[in-house]
């Protein structure tokens, strides 16, 4: 599945639970299936309003419907909502040319916040992206959604600049039809905007050529 | 949830679906008129989407108190020759399973399908059950679909199955397909029957007079099984190296094979329908395999019953058999210990032919292990900020150290089993079954003659209570067990997502319906009953401590709506004071995130105090409460949508 990009893509969206991994997987997929590819999701829930690591699978194929998982070593693109998970999830299942867009704001896990763990500097969680990935993208995705008017729609703020990177086969404004079919008036405007707040912000930002190391 | 392309009705359309709703879609194509089910992870959304449909769409469905009960009512729509399906997780078949080795035997009218969620790795479960032993123990056919689509397309079949042999069938659903989405072709959709109607002259018994009908239904099922669209085999004619494949293992397989570039060499039987085994079928791929690898989800079931298949045959080659029974088919922890994964696939199927297959490329492993990083924590479940169970083990934890007799607690099963956890306290010492804390306090408390002096709390759920507490807290005050329950009431199915149960006052459909409340069905069994908000610290440890004072088997709930309810609006939020937080220097050993942990209570190393962050905290104002220099106060935000 290590093939064109164009036709078989492999996503992986890492985050941590009650982070809005599950919506944002499906307005991915629900996105390319109406550009007419076939999409398989693979996700972990359940316990994940817990606190836990939560991770989705979002694959693409034009021929054939694969599998709801991504063998290790063949993601394309890691779509991350928090640093540590992002580097987690690229160090299992990334290749070199991994690309990775990444929201910086850290949620600590409850073995930090008890003293029986640190949790890594966030200079060095982002460095040791740039020295693994092809590409790495810093959204701050989080103070995007606050200047959406809501804190918690950073999931669609970094959607949006997923979006907006160019490493899709689908325009950005293919998901303006399936944000207004999912979302009721309120929730409509105010992701609406975290989203078209994160396109801005793709490409400003990945007009700068991405630091690279490794 | 994609109700919308649930209630599409042009057939041909692709669609992306999550395997729950392609099973409720499957339904409503098929001319579902009943579905009853009680929730639990992963099979919850399937009875979910059908009853956000079923007024316009002309069917019914209910969340049932318990498993069982969802069975007999489906039961009862097929016997009056409506179709019905049933839906559970793997443990809630334990507490139906009286009632289907029972239904067995009676058979059955109208199509009846039972959907039986496994959960291999325990994402959102206690436990690894494999549905498939019960029902064999039961005689009912087991059915497993490997793709999304193919469940949609499996539950259209079943029903005619089950008409054409006059038994329930089974849908064996595992989480990578219940919680997969994928791309799914609509069929068209057909309305329920409008003539439902009982027989007068008709009877359903179970009696050991239909043990022989009951086999002869199974062997008419096998010989459906051996043409059934759902088992195909891909691959050379005659391979030596053959693949025996079902659910979510067949797409790993196929995958793994083509990863390899050995689709010249290795056969792939895809099984949709693994028990009773399709004998004709499989032992036709036997002549020719040499080796025999099997991917199936938890146990080694199919692995077991092809090695039998084999042993009957009179004429046979000698072939290897591969699986979890032969441990070359194994997770990091072990054959039959956590879910199936392509890197397993590809593991054994690499094995199998000798190949190798490098997953990074470019020495990506070797650069990832040389990062200048320490360990990466891990992240434990945790209670949600604002979560009223956390208070409540707090309250119950306070009142047991001020009681003093080393109190037990027994735990049950829902959000709350987190009990057993950092942001329970560890305070809950048994987790067993749904109902079980109450039978075994019952038990517990019973000990007096024989020297026990322990107080003993049970602790249970709101939906836990209605589903199977209720017939052990009879047992209890019947038998007079001094036993405290605490009902941790937060007014929803939380764990599963929020289903409504019967002291709700909301029906599955969203109408609404007189509410039950769990302390008019204590007090009917002649309980008193004391009521508490678990976030009023001082009054929730006082009432606990007082009751743990008086004789008797005593209920008190502790009421407060789930953090994560759309309906439990933040209307505050927490702020350390920096100038009154002193850290370290304290000596309350940063209570408010070390021993309190509630996870919006983070540490801010720069400034040596704690910080709430504002993206996480509720205001539910309780470490407000607890702290022991009141550095925290809660302050008004501003409405926020959503």
């Amino acid at each position: 599945m290590a093939g064109d990009p164009v036709d078989r893509l492999n996503v992986v969206i890492a985050g941590v639970g009650g982070q809005g991994n599950v919506v944002a997987s499906d307005i991915l997929a629900t996105a390319l299936s109406r550009a007419g590819f076939r999409v398989s999701v693979g996700e972990t829930f359940g316990a994940s309003q817990r606190g836990g690591s939560v991770m989705s699978h979002v694959r693409t194929a034009r021929d054939a419907t694969p599998g709801p998982l991504v063998p290790k070593g063949l993601v394309d693109v890691v779509l991350g909502f928090e640093p540590l998970e992002t580097l987690r999830v690229l160090t299992d299942y990334g290749q070199s040319r991994t690309r990775v867009l990444v929201n910086p704001r850290p949620i600590y896990p409850l073995a930090v916040q008890i003293g029986e763990g640190t949790y890594p500097d966030p200079g060095a969680l982002l460095e040791s992206l740039r020295a693994l990935a092809a590409d790495v993208l810093v959204v701050e995705g989080t103070e995007l959604a606050r200047r959406a008017g809501e804190v918690k729609a950073q999931n669609l703020a970094m959607l949006g600049a997923l979006a907006g990177s160019g490493w899709l086969p689908i325009a950005a404004e293919t998901f303006d039809a399936v944000l207004a079919d999912r979302f009721g008036d309120d929730l409509l405007r105010v992701n609406r905007a975290a989203f078209r707040l994160g396109i801005e912000e793709a490409s400003r930002i990945s007009r700068v050529p991405a630091s690279r190391a490794g | 949830m994609s109700l919308q392309a649930l209630r599409i009705p042009t057939p041909g359309q692709v669609v992306v679906l999550s395997g729950n709703e392609a099973i409720a879609r499957g339904a409503m194509e098929a001319g579902l008129g009943y579905a009853a089910a009680y929730p639990g992870s992963p099979s919850s959304e399937i009875l979910a989407s059908l009853a956000a449909v079923s007024r316009e769409r002309g069917f019914y469905a209910e969340w049932s108190t318990n498993e069982k009960v969802a069975m007999e009512g489906a039961a009862a729509a097929s016997y009056a020759g409506v179709r019905s399906i049933t839906i559970m997780k793997a443990d809630g078949l334990n507490v139906a399973m009286d009632f289907m080795t029972s239904l067995a035997y009676a058979g059955t009218r109208a199509g009846m399908v039972i959907v039986v969620s496994d959960d291999p790795g325990a994402h959102s479960s206690t436990k690894e059950e494999d549905t498939r032993y019960l029902v064999r123990a039961a005689h009912l056919p087991v059915l497993e679909a490997a793709t999304v689509d193919e469940a949609k397309t499996m539950v259209p079949w079943a029903f005619e199955l089950s008409e054409a042999i006059g038994l329930p069938v089974v849908l064996r659903n595992v989480t990578r397909i219940a919680h997969a989405r994928g791309s799914v072709t609509l069929g068209p959709l057909t309305p329920p029957t409008r003539e439902a109607r009982f027989d007068p002259n008709a009877r359903y018994l179970t009696l050991s007079l239909f043990h022989p009908v009951l086999h002869a239904r199974i062997e008419e099922a096998r010989a459906r099984f051996e043409t059934a669209p759902f088992n195909r085999y891909t691959g050379p004619a005659d391979a030596a190296r053959l693949v025996v494949a079902c659910g979510p293992g067949w797409t790993y397989a196929t995958e793994a094979v083509e990863l390899l570039g050995a689709k010249g060499e290795v056969g792939v039987l895809k099984l949709g329908t693994t028990w009773p085994l399709p004998e004709r079928l499989v032992a036709s791929h036997l002549t020719h395999a040499r080796e025999v690898l099997f991917l199936e989800e938890v146990e080694p079931f199919l692995e077991t019953e092809v090695k039998s298949l084999w042993a009957q045959q009179t004429e046979r080659g000698p072939v290897r058999f591969l699986g979890k029974a032969s441990a070359h088919v194994a997770g990091p922890s072990g054959p039959s210990i956590g879910e199936l994964t392509p890197e397993i696939a590809i593991k054994a199927i690499a094995a199998l032919t000798g190949r190798e297959l490098e997953v990074h490329g470019n020495g990506f492993a070797e650069r990832a292990a040389k990062l200048a990083l320490p360990d990466l924590p891990p992240r434990a479940l945790a209670f949600c900020a604002g979560c009223p169970h956390r208070a409540s083990y707090w309250a119950i934890k306070s009142a047991l150290e001020l009681d003093g007799r080393k109190g037990v607690v027994v735990g049950d099963i829902g959000c709350y089993t987190l009990g057993v956890m950092q942001t329970g306290y560890f305070t809950v010492k048994t987790v067993h079954a749904m109902g079980s804390a109450v039978g075994l306090a019952s038990g517990f408390g019973k000990l007096g003659l024989l020297g026990f002096d322990q107080p003993v709390v049970a602790v249970v759920g709101d939906s836990t209570f209605y589903h199977a507490a209720i017939p052990a807290l009879v047992n209890a005050r019947y038998n007079d067990s001094p036993l405290l329950l605490v009902v941790l009431d937060n007014c929803t199915t939380a764990m599963t997502g929020h289903q409504p149960h019967p002291g709700t006052g909301r029906s599955a459909a969203g109408d609404p319906a007189p509410p039950l409340p769990i302390e008019a069905v204590a007090r009917g069994l002649g309980l008193d009953v004391d009521i508490q908000d678990p976030l009023r610290t001082a009054e929730a440890v006082e009432s606990v401590y007082r009751l743990l004072q008086t004789d008797g088997t005593k209920v008190l709930i502790l009421r407060s709506p789930c953090a994560l309810l759309p309906s439990t609006k933040r209307t505050h939020r927490a702020v350390v004071d920096p100038a009154r937080c002193v850290g370290e220097s304290c000596g309350c050993n940063r209570f408010c995130n070390r021993v309190f942990s509630c996870p919006a209570l983070v540490w801010d190393g720069e400034r040596g105090c704690a910080r709430v962050d504002d993206v996480l905290c509720a205001g539910c104002g309780v470490c407000v409460d607890l702290c022991p220099r009141g550095a925290i106060r809660l302050e008004e935000t501003a409405a926020i949508a959503g």
